[in-house]
């Protein structure tokens, strides 16, 4: 399909047609029901169908990516002035790390409708609140304007709140108003956290690459003046936040301006997810919420609040965030292992899968939060990339697994008309289907691999363990205990001889539309459990860009702030060296001019710091700089950089940054473990490096030889890189 | 100048200058006339009253729309009054809301026969008086306002003549509002006495200029202007419901018929706002010291020397600079007004919470909604002096909230006034289920309610973001913290009146005991709609606003020390 669509028609279309539809709905008579029904659930697919087209027609690829989501940028992005006089733009857009759940969010919608078919009290109020209710989740994941997200984020509060409240069970008001005064705190501090950024924020700071990129017109620029011109901006916001000296730096009250605004959106954003200690609302909605809305409850509201985090605290707030990373991870620890012992302590179906969801989105939390640093302060990008990765996977898969167990526990609910777990038993004889569907999901949800939601808590907690083992253990452990609780709660439910509760000649087997919704439940659950790329591919580049991005703040801007502040005796060299890592930046392939001293054999301490940026410049002139410590002494021949550099220079040519970090890693030692260079041709005599504390290994290479090539590899874009 | 060259002059400034720009006032004046008239003439008439009130309503709105036909800003009557932007904007917003009052009684039925040209008269006369408020350029006309906005009030209160709630609200109001009038107009003459005139701008300029003189002379004189400052403070503080001078309004409002509480709560708090921002901003940012008055009007020129006292102040710096008395002036109005909002919005959420009666309940709301009006007005002279242009987004917040303001009380009484001619109750309880009887009264009230709340996309949280943003601005991060607590608190009880109306089953006492008219249902959908449509499309009305607020905030600098003709 080449048709391009407009994307202002397509993603504006997304979010406002369940508003018109609901308007429509409000008016239809009062009699047809059933055609009310129908016509949300055509809405529905409808929608369906868009967020589908727009999946499988990405905007097209630029020279040199495979396919357009491998960019990892905005794609089908615009933004149109909507408030000039607060500079509040209309700005959508979709890339890896909301489109998922755009796609969660179509397809949990259509089947929670489809679910709603039970409804029959004021279905006309239900189904306009419906579809109202989408266009705030949908607009929600695809606004990129700070405040434009904000107004939508609180469209959800109006229909939730009415939707648990008329429809619920029996303490529906007292769960409808708690979830309500949970949210409205969490968003009133958001919206603190919104006006400090907004006020500090000033776009006079960005070039005008960067202000294109965040889809904002470089002519603004022009009609400033000398006021500072404030955004709203998500991007632009996050690029403030990366730069060296962020506007959001400044002192407030003892703390940054973005650590105010880190803790006050981590606040309102973790009573969504919902971590413990504000979780509480959570287990009084779902129960009493009715079955499509807890399905939309758990599958999609939730993961707004992780959405919120990944995309608002750590780009915009990264110093706060790795100052909190460990706040965080707690919190998610916490919530994963409280969530877990609490469900085990349930009789009530649906609180347990509640409390089921609190403990899956800790690993969410704990997934973002772990920023994997190591005790030398390098930072491995790729654990922290998989962290996100393992957090997004599991929101979308427990998004699929928690509607999946939420409409099951409502269509033995409907037919029995009690959750008791002890009073259930052999369901598996009288409802086959239903337990077979039922097997997978709660298997999936128990992370059985082979099923989706393996793979993210294997990522969660495999990026965990470069953050702390400690960490990691308990995180494994938790799987332990959810085996606990599933199993036991399948064994007292489906498994066993007989039914032993009220009603049980109600027990029909699954009707054929109850089966329609779960089937693509349970294929999904299948599908992402063993084919991952096919989200991961959407996801992935998003990821690593926004990965990609954190670690160079991290090395311009947070490494030379910690290292400076350790070591005492060498502050010249520090502010040299600092500022010569600062200067490089990663899109630019500047030639630097001096060759690399070498440099006299000594014993150097262990805390010296050598910096060494390398730059690879089209034309293959390189050169490297350093800079030499006073009383330090390295000796690293000049030449056996550029022979290597050179010749491997076609191959990375080709890579992302990433790559040739990796390549020219492997290959350093592969150079250091064949001296001859008979398979590359490298001339390595002469080389004569006595590295520091150095044996004499066969090839005369510095021992360590990944230390050594982690001394060369500043990535090819012109990274610096430092080491103690 | 002899005796009939003054004459002459003043005849000119009348017909040329004056009356032209009062003529909203005059469509008033004489809508009163008529009024008494037709009840002479006609009294069979059974809606004269409301008839003449409404064609009078809809040429006053007509004239306050209509593009001022004067260069603004144009001093009317020798300077006592003053019509700039920021004045037509707040006098175009009280004739609207004097078009959907007369929309909105007519429907509701109160006043009846017996007593609507009383009613409408003496609402007219109030009107009136608040658009003279908001025009005030002398103390004298602040008082004269005040009062003749106060008055008609106390008579309206006591309208239902035959409940003795009516009269014991309409006895506490006057007593109330007597009281405070004779404070305020003391603390006018201390202040008025130091500075040796009674003109805004010539009392703005020479505390600017003679501060430190007068201090210098008078050691005393610090205290006894911090004290007239605050006595003067009081009948604006009571007018806007301010804590702690807001014991009038849960009763009045109570005991009063909904429409009187509309007109109460939405009209004379838009007067009294907009009086305060000007005092305020005028006493912290007066004009400018230089009085080359390059585009004078005819007013200017023919100004007869002799009368003219234009000060020339010595060491006053441009608008953009500060002379310490200014900064001064700036500090204590900013930590009065920071403590009265917040006492003021916090009082009346947290009062809201156990109220059974629903006037009531929007009694304390409105406490609540003054309490978050006073905040922008902190905001802008915390701004006034160093960025103006910053200030100007404050006070057009404050404009931009009292036009949404407007919109959601109204609709909020007009609820009220509708629930009560249909279960004949105004108890709260009594609306349980409303909304399976009357489905769009309970739709439009979740609305108004939510929007009250400030919830968005509703225009009620536009409004509030717009305030906050002030706060943000202007760095009072306490006021602000203060502002969302109470948003959080308020959600109790609007949540509560939305709750019964939707949730809550019917009871045998709120079974409706009329059907309500269609004309009622039209009203509360057209008073709704607003809501919603200036939620997503604020920007040209927070435009208008900003032009409106620059009037105010950077006085008419060509025409500063102009001073009141009679000399005083």
């Amino acid at each position: 399909m080449t048709v391009v669509m407009n994307p202002f028609v397509v993603l504006s279309l997304i979010i406002f047609l369940p508003a018109v539809g609901a308007a429509v709905v409000a008016l239809l008579p009062r009699q047809s029901e059933e055609q009310m029904k129908l016509f949300s659930l055509a809405v529905m697919l409808i929608l369906l169908l868009l967020v589908g087209y727009l999946a499988i027609n990405p905007e097209p690829a630029r020279p040199g990516s495979a396919t357009a989501w491998d960019r990892g940028r905005v794609q089908h992005g615009f933004s149109v002035g909507w408030i000039e006089g607060f500079g509040i733009y209309y700005f959508l857009g979709l890339d890896g790390i909301n489109f998922p759940l755009v796609m969660l969010t179509a397809l949990i919608g259509v089947l929670a409708m489809a679910a709603s078919w039970g409804i029959r009290e004021h279905v006309r109020a239900y189904c306009a609140l419906y579809l109202l209710l989408h266009t705030g989740m949908f607009g929600v994941f695809m606004a990129l304007d700070l405040f434009l997200f904000y107004v939508l984020w609180e469209v959800v509060l109006l229909p939730m709140y009415f939707l648990i409240g008329v429809w619920g069970g029996p303490r529906k008001e007292y769960a409808a108003i708690k979830f309500f005064l949970f949210t409205l705190v969490g968003s009133v501090l958001m919206l603190v956290g919104m006006l400090m950024l907004y006020f500090n924020s000033d776009l006079r700071l960005l070039n005008e690459a960067q202000l294109q990129a965040c889809f904002i017109d470089p002519n603004i620029l022009t009609q400033a003046g000398n006021q500072p011109i404030h955004t709203f901006n998500m991007l632009a916001l996050a690029e403030l936040g990366q730069m060296p000296n962020s506007p959001f730096a400044r002192e407030l009250w003892g703390q940054s301006v973005q650590w105010w605004v880190f803790i006050l959106f981590m606040i309102g954003f973790l009573i969504k997810v919902p971590a413990v200690p504000v979780h509480t609302w959570l287990p009084d909605a779902h129960v009493e919420a009715p079955t499509p809305i807890s399905m939309i409850l758990a599958g999609v509201l939730l993961k707004m609040g992780g959405y919120g985090l990944l995309r608002l605290c750590y780009p915009v707030c990264p110093d706060a965030a790795y100052e909190l990373a460990g706040l965080v991870v707690a919190l998610g620890v916490i919530s994963m292992v409280y969530g877990a012992f609490a469900a085990m302590a349930q009789t009530d179906f649906k609180r347990l899968v509640a409390y089921s969801s609190v403990s899956h989105m800790g690993y969410v939390v704990l997934g973002l939060g772990a920023w994997s640093l190591t005790a030398e302060n390098r930072f491995i990008r790729d654990y922290w990339a998989m962290g996100i990765n393992g957090a997004m996977y599991q929101m979308i898969a427990h998004g699929i697994t928690s509607a999946g167990m939420f409409f099951l526990v409502g269509v033995i609910y409907e037919r029995v008309h009690h959750r008791n777990l002890n009073q259930f038993g052999g369901l598996f004889n009288r409802m086959p289907v239903y337990g077979t569907i039922s097997m997978i999901i709660f298997f999936a949800a128990m992370g059985l691999p082979g099923l989706c939601g393996f793979i993210g808590e294997f990522f969660v907690v495999l990026s965990a363990w470069r953050y702390s083992p400690v960490v990691a253990v308990v995180g494994a452990s938790v799987v332990i205990l959810t085996a606990g609780y599933i199993l036991w709660t399948m064994w007292r439910v489906y498994l066993g001889a007989e039914y032993r509760g009220p009603h049980p000649e109600d027990l029909s087997p699954m009707r054929r539309g109850e089966v329609a919704i779960a089937v693509p439940l349970v294929f999904l659950a299948i599908l992402l459990g063993i084919y991952p790329k096919a989200l991961l591919g959407f996801m992935s580049p998003s990821i690593r860009r926004t990965v990609e991005d954190l670690g160079v703040w991290m090395e311009r801007v947070k490494i030379p702030q910690i290292s400076g502040t350790d070591q005492a005796g060498e502050k010249a060299d520090t502010a040299s060296s600092a500022a010569s890592a600062v200067r490089v930046s990663q899109k630019e392939h500047k030639m630097v001019d001096r060759d690399l001293q070498p440099l006299t054999g000594g014993v150097p301490s262990v805390s010296q710091r050598v910096m060494c940026s390398v730059s690879i410049a089209p034309n293959e002139h390189w050169t490297a700089e350093g800079s030499k410590p006073a009383n330090e002494s390295r000796f690293i021949s000049a030449r056996l950089i550029n022979d290597f550099l050179r010749i491997r220079y076609s191959r990375l040519r080709t890579f992302g940054c990433w790559e040739q970090l990796q390549y020219q890693h492997l290959s350093a030692t592969w150079i250091c473990g064949n001296f001859t260079g008979q398979k590359s041709g490298a001339k390595t005599e002469g080389m004569g490096i006595p590295y520091p504390g150095s044996r004499q290994s066969h090839c005369g290479c510095p021992p360590g030889g990944d230390e050594f090539a982690n001394l060369l590899v500043a990535t090819s874009c012109g990274n610096s890189l430092q080491r103690r | 100048m002899n005796l009939d060259q003054l004459i002459d002059q003043n005849l000119r400034d009348l017909v040329t200058v004056s009356l032209p720009g009062f003529r909203v006032e005059l469509i008033l004046c004489a809508t009163i006339v008529a009024l008494l008239f037709v009840r002479m003439l006609v009294p069979r008439w059974s809606w004269g009253p409301q008839g003449v009130t409404l064609a009078g309503a809809v040429l006053a709105a007509w004239a306050a729309f209509w593009p001022p036909i004067l260069p603004e800003p144009a001093f009317l009557f020798g300077g006592v009054l003053v019509q700039d932007d920021f004045a037509v904007y707040c006098r175009a917003l009280l004739a609207l809301f004097l078009l959907l009052f007369a929309v909105f009684t007519w429907i509701s039925g109160i006043p009846g026969l017996g007593s609507a040209t009383e009613f409408y008269v003496l609402s007219l006369a109030a009107l009136l008086g608040m658009c003279l408020m908001v025009s005030a350029n002398h103390a004298v006309i602040v008082v004269l306002g005040l009062e003749m906005a106060s008055v008609p009030g106390y008579a309206m209160a006591g309208l239902l003549k035959h409940r003795r709630e009516s009269s014991e609200a309409a006895l506490k109001f006057a007593v109330f509002g007597a009281g405070t009038a004779g404070i305020m107009l003391y603390g006018i003459s201390l202040i008025g006495g130091l500075l040796g005139s009674v003109h805004l701008p010539t009392m703005a300029s020479r505390l600017a200029a003679d501060l430190p003189q007068i201090l210098a002379e008078q050691p005393a004189a610090a205290a006894v202007m911090s004290l007239g400052a605050l006595m003067f403070l009081v009948g604006l503080a009571f007018k806007l419901s301010a804590v702690p001078f807001q014991f009038w309004t849960p009763d009045v409002f109570e005991g009063a018929a909904a429409e009187v509480g509309a007109f109460l709560s939405v009209a004379s708090k838009t007067a009294a706002l907009a009086l305060l921002l000007r005092v305020t901003l005028l006493f912290t940012a007066p004009p400018s010291a230089t009085v080359q008055a390059v585009d004078a009007p005819a007013v200017a020129a023919s100004a007869p020397a002799v009368f003219s006292t234009i000060s020339t102040p010595n060491s006053l710096t441009d608008s953009l600079g500060t002379p310490p008395a200014t900064e001064a002036v700036r500090n204590f109005f900013v930590a009065l007004l920071t403590v009265l909002a917040a006492l003021t919005c916090t009082f009346g959420n947290w009062a809201a919470y156990g109220q059974q009666n629903l006037k009531r309940l929007m009694a304390y709301s409105t406490i609540g909604h003054a309490g978050y009006l006073i905040m922008p007005v902190a905001a802008a002279v915390a701004l006034s002096g160093p960025t103006p242009e910053a200030a100007k987004a404050a006070v057009a917040s404050a404009l931009f909230y009292l036009v949404i303001y407007l919109f959601m009380n109204l609709g909020a009484f007009a609820l009220t006034a509708f629930v009560r001619n249909t279960l004949s109750s105004e108890q709260i309880d009594s609306c349980a289920g409303l909304i399976r009887y009357q489905p769009l009264v309970a739709v439009c009230g979740t609305i108004i309610f939510f929007s009250l709340l400030g919830l968005p996309p509703l225009a009620g949280f536009m409004a509030k973001f717009s305030i906050f943003a002030a706060l943000a601005r202007a760095e009072l991060w306490g006021l602000l913290a203060i502002a969302v607590f109470n948003t959080v608190l308020s959600l109790f009880y609007y949540l509560r009146v939305i709750k019964v109306m939707t949730l809550d089953p019917v009871t045998a006492d709120s079974l409706p005991r009329q059907n309500l008219s269609n004309g009622a249902k039209l009203f509360l959908l057209a008073i709704t709609v607003p809501l919603i449509v200036f939620g997503i499309w604020w920007n040209e009305l927070f435009l208008i606003a900003e032009k409106a607020a620059s009037a105010v905030v950077l006085p008419w600098g060509a025409y500063s020390g102009l001073t009141t003709r009679i000399g005083l």
